[in-house]
């Protein structure tokens, strides 16, 4: 059920933007706050919530722009894969201080070095532009040097398989046998210790891929945009992740996308409407989530399939 | 780099670390009591400003003497800390009682992202400022500094008489005592007849009102603006981390460190000045992973 939304919903992306080209980048836009938010929400099946996952998605962003702006005429598909890399290698990096923490520390530590970063980001005007960013011009893709229309018309297609390449990987990730310790660790870390796993290795692996996704979302932000700004690294965009990811709920990796569109919708209701309180929206959203449906969107679909099956038993 | 600056630097340092202290204080303590980090403390702070702000643009047309302009700023944190204490805690908390802590966690931020809209819609985006105080208890000098007594003295002192307020409210009167009892074992206190409800109510108001405190008292030395209240939750987390969840003592310490390190990055490098507390926040979690004051605890399996 779950799965066929997904497929549904990648097809329906590509017909409206198809359709309607003024949809295509808040498609993109959408897409890849799913794709952070899917990162986000693999820390949260081991019951950690990081307050500084933008930190990734600045790096990546701030990779494709500084690629850009050393070797012009570098492929778009080339800069993002170097996003991808970088981002992942920042995670593995700050992945071995920050798995040793549990809980509000995670939390707060991931949120501190995100804030480091983004304050570094805004007053190192000569290496990152400062507040104003980085401007970056329209990068050919595999090779074809493409119109702003045409662009658009690549990234999002492009979105659209990274975003169901990655529900496909993380949902075989969360099958895996790490996948599965990884949800040990919030049920009980120490008797995952006394089974003989690492819960730290486990921790580790999780971390470099959830930054690896948020990077490649940070990437594709900054290919869609031409612009990147410190703001990418802010913590209230690390805040809309951990949103959308407990919006969605954790349970399957279609949530994130989920969240995604709830989010998305929420805000343009908000701006149409009610501009000026979509934060309260939010907000009251987050709220009757948390007391009404605590394992997110997935998990309603969830109850209700089982309480389908039950009938039919 | 000469021994004005130097002491220019300290006295910023200080007054700074009051004002984080008082607000880090709250947090500390409904942390301590209640295991929630509550992110709306952030929101407290800006409300407890802008109330006490308002209520100072209000008395000005009768001309009150300036006792009364001191008194102001208490009463409007004490205001709000009883009324959005009592939301909070009644309205969003209560429902998800005993949850795991990262929902509870999440709950308080919904809270806030809803107070920062409600602030916005009472207050406007305009900056609010009540600068009559300041400039009623004019000036102080030691040396060749110059600064005014509001933020030498009166913020300091008023930080101080929170921390001994607050300790003696814990170690000596009967509430403060069953406050401290359902920290330690909530059930074992509800059975010895504490009614541990009441005890939350107590000490979530407690800490709201500390949090606006810290703003109410910022109020006069800055103008609120939109966003204020986010820059000063981030920053008495990184105050409170620093310092371990719950230290009392040690958010003091934590407070006085981070507020002189940052006043000397201000006239040494200022483009560190955002980035400092953080800093020190990462290396001491790095070296002690529980905070500067933390107690070991028992693991439970």
């Amino acid at each position: 059920m779950i799965n066929l939304i997904g497929f549904t919903g990648a097809v329906l992306c590509l017909l409206l933007g198809w359709q309607f080209p003024w949809s295509k980048t808040p498609l993109i836009m959408g897409l890849c706050y799913g794709l952070a938010s899917l990162g986000v929400s693999i820390m949260m099946r081991a019951g950690q919530v990081s307050f500084g996952h933008a930190l990734y998605a600045a790096i990546g962003a701030y990779t494709v722009a500084f690629m850009a702006r050393a070797y012009p005429g570098m492929d778009g598909m080339l800069m993002l894969f170097f996003a991808v890399i970088v981002s992942a290698a920042a995670g593995a990096l700050v992945g071995v201080f920050v798995v040793r923490y549990r809980g509000i520390f995670f939390g707060m530590l991931n949120l501190a070095l995100s804030m480091v970063v983004y304050a570094m980001l805004g007053k190192m005007y000569d290496i990152s532009g400062g507040t104003d960013g980085l401007r970056l011009d329209r990068p050919a893709m595999l090779g074809s040097v493409l119109e702003r229309a045409d662009f658009e018309s690549a990234l999002l297609l492009l979105v659209v398989l990274s975003a169901v390449f990655m529900v496909w990987l993380v949902q075989r990730y969360s099958k895996s046998a790490a996948g599965e310790a990884l949800s040990g660790i919030k049920s009980n870390e120490t008797r995952l210790e006394y089974l003989g796993m690492s819960a730290r290795l486990i921790m580790w692996q999780a971390y470099v891929f959830s930054a690896l996704l948020v990077g490649l979302s940070g990437g594709l932000f900054a290919l869609v945009q031409g612009l990147v700004t410190p703001d990418i690294g802010a913590w209230f965009r690390s805040g809309e992740y951990v949103f959308i990811a407990v919006l969605g709920g954790s349970g399957h990796a279609m949530g994130a996308f989920l969240g995604a569109v709830v989010f998305e919708v929420v805000k343009l209701f908000a701006a149409a409407y009610m501009t000026g309180i979509w934060q309260m929206l939010l907000g009251l959203t987050l709220i009757f989530v948390i007391i009404l449906a605590p394992d997110g969107i997935v998990g309603l679909l969830r109850k209700r399939r089982a309480v389908d099956a039950g009938e039919q038993a | 780099m000469n021994l004005d600056l130097v002491l220019l630097a300290v006295a910023d340092g200080v007054s700074y670390a009051g004002l984080l202290f008082m607000v880090s204080l709250g947090l500390t303590l409904v942390f301590g009591v209640m295991g929630i980090v509550n992110v709306a403390h952030g929101a407290l702070y800006a409300f407890g400003g802008y109330a006490a702000s308002s209520l100072t643009l209000l008395a000005m047309p009768q001309n009150p003497p300036t006792a009364a302009l001191l008194l102001i700023l208490p009463l409007a944190a004490l205001l709000v800390g009883v009324v959005l204490g009592t939301a909070i805690e009644a309205g969003l908390l209560r429902r998800i009682q005993g949850r795991d802590p990262i929902q509870q966690l999440l709950m308080t931020f919904a809270g806030f992202m809803v107070l920062e809209d409600v602030q916005r819609l009472v207050w406007g985006t305009q900056p609010y400022s009540a600068p009559e105080v300041i400039s009623r208890l004019g000036t102080v000098s030691f040396f060749n500094v110059t600064y005014t007594s509001y933020q030498l003295i009166l913020i300091p002192l008023m930080a101080l008489v929170s921390y001994a307020g607050l300790m003696f409210f814990l170690r000596f009167t009967s509430a403060g005592r069953q406050v401290v009892a359902v920290t330690h074992h909530r059930e074992m206190a509800t059975a010895l007849g504490i009614n541990a409800k009441r005890v939350g109510w107590l000490t979530f108001v407690l800490g709201a009102s500390l949090g606006a405190l810290g703003g109410a008292m910022a109020a006069p030395t800055t103008s609120m603006v939109p966003g204020a209240g986010a820059d000063m939750i981030v920053l008495s987390f990184a105050v409170v981390a620093t310092a371990g969840m719950g230290q009392i003592t040690g958010a003091l310490l934590a407070s006085l460190m981070i507020g002189l390190t940052r006043a000397a990055a201000v006239y040494m490098a200022p483009e560190w000045e955002v980035a400092v507390p953080y800093l020190i926040m990462v290396l001491v979690l790095l070296v002690r992973p529980d905070g500067l004051f933390s107690v070991a605890q028992a693991r439970r399996i």
